[in-house]
């Protein structure tokens, strides 16, 4: 395949990754690295160097807009960057020494996951109780603005939520993805903070997450300009179109297809896995 | 919970981290875009091989080499140069919020910025990729 066919190609493979990711709120790294190896045959450890990549671009990108609301919790997200900046770092570090065949299994494990926790209901434990001593000392309890006017919520668990970050930028690491799915089980189910404030906050620090990690891509040769070119440029136009239209359709029917699709990917990431293909 | 802790419902600051963010991104795209079109005008009809990891193919894996590409306006370079901006872009964004907390006074938060910036900078140092 030549440089230009494999551009264009990925080019708008990304594009449309960025755009379903951005729509179904997984991110597009979970299809840019099945694009990568099973379709255009590339070495999974270059996939990974070019979906961080893209990490960082959309999800600096979105939070610039989200910032700008007042939403974001700076002090929650902060905080947490210190479990999740380690444990990125850790799991870039490892992935060279991990055969490739269990790092495809990892991440179709992740996906299956991930479409999984797309289909949940959400329930919204937040309440204004009560709090932790540490999420007093590190003055995490916050306030957003809603239509009814400003709301305050109480941060639980505080531990427990520095914990899971951990395993979440472990996998974020390992398998340049920015693991939002993780993130949002530490802070909404784990922490109970409201879900507008957690969504934007995960969405805050995915961006030094991935920028620690992707760190040490750049130093072992990971990172491709031929590939970092095509996937992040389409995944972000992907995903500034994909928060355009996503204010004015319901997504739930193409949730349900895209799960579908996650899961189908997931499979197939295991399966080459299995049989050592990738 | 006293509002005039949160720093951050300061607008200016809320206003000055968004347009950091973006500015970042967009110029890292810039980049990235201008370095990828001398790219693919130089190299469009190559045959790419991607199959095998091979860490010394880019040759682009230090600060210092993307440096001395830029410098003789190599395409590749010029887009891995824009990929750096682009993950420095949430960096200098904690930098921001370091110094934005020292006017605070909220030294706590200094101390955490600063613990995430180092966490950065010794994966930074080279030192970890064997």
């Amino acid at each position: 395949m030549s440089v230009l066919v494999f551009t264009l190609i990925l080019l708008v493979g990304a594009f449309l990754a960025g755009l379903l990711g951005s729509l179904t709120g997984l991110g597009g790294g979970v299809i840019v690295i099945p694009l990568l190896t099973l379709v255009l045959g590339v070495d999974i450890h270059y996939a990974i160097g070019a979906s961080i990549v893209s990490v960082i671009a959309t999800s600096s990108g979105s939070a610039a807009a989200y910032v700008k609301e007042g939403i974001t919790n700076i002090r929650i997200g902060m905080f947490l960057e210190i479990a999740t900046t380690i444990s990125a770092v850790f799991g870039a570090i490892i992935t060279i020494y991990i055969n490739t065949g269990y790092i495809a299994i990892a991440f179709g494990l992740i996906l299956l996951f991930s479409a999984l926790m797309m289909m949940r209901k959400k329930v919204d434990r937040s309440d204004n109780d009560t709090s932790g001593k540490l999420a007093v000392f590190f003055k995490l309890n916050g306030s957003y603005p809603t239509l009814e006017g400003i709301k305050y919520y109480a941060v639980h668990n505080v531990a427990g939520g520095f914990l899971m970050m951990f395993v979440a930028g472990v996998i974020s690491g390992l398998l340049g993805i920015g693991s939002g799915a993780l993130k949002v089980i530490a802070m909404d189910n784990i922490m109970r903070i409201p879900f507008k404030v957690s969504t934007t906050t995960s969405n805050f620090m995915m961006g030094v997450t991935a920028a620690a990690s992707a760190v040490v891509y750049f130093h072992r040769g990971q990172i491709d300009p031929g590939i970092a070119l095509p996937v992040s440029i389409g995944v972000l136009i992907g995903a500034t179109v994909g928060s355009k239209i996503l204010l004015k359709t319901n997504t739930e029917k193409l949730k349900v297809v895209f799960a579908l699709v996650v899961a189908f990917l997931a499979l197939q990431m295991i399966y080459n896995g299995l049989s050592g293909r990738l | 919970m006293k509002k005039e802790l949160n720093f951050y419902s300061d607008k200016d600051v809320q206003l000055i981290l968004g347009t950091l963010l973006r500015v970042g991104v967009m110029v890292s795209m810039i980049v990235i875009f201008a370095g990828g079109t001398l790219y693919l005008f130089g190299r469009y009809s190559e045959v790419i091989d991607y199959r095998v990891f091979d860490p010394h193919k880019t040759g682009l894996t230090s600060i210092a080499s993307v440096y001395k590409g830029v410098v003789h306006l190599d395409g590749s370079a010029i887009t891995q140069f824009g990929v750096l901006l682009l993950i420095f872009t949430p960096v200098a964004r904690v930098v921001f919020s370091v110094f934005s907390f020292l006017v605070e006074r909220d030294y706590l938060y200094v101390l955490i910025g600063l613990l995430v910036l180092a966490i950065i900078l010794v994966s930074l140092s080279n030192k970890l990729v064997g």
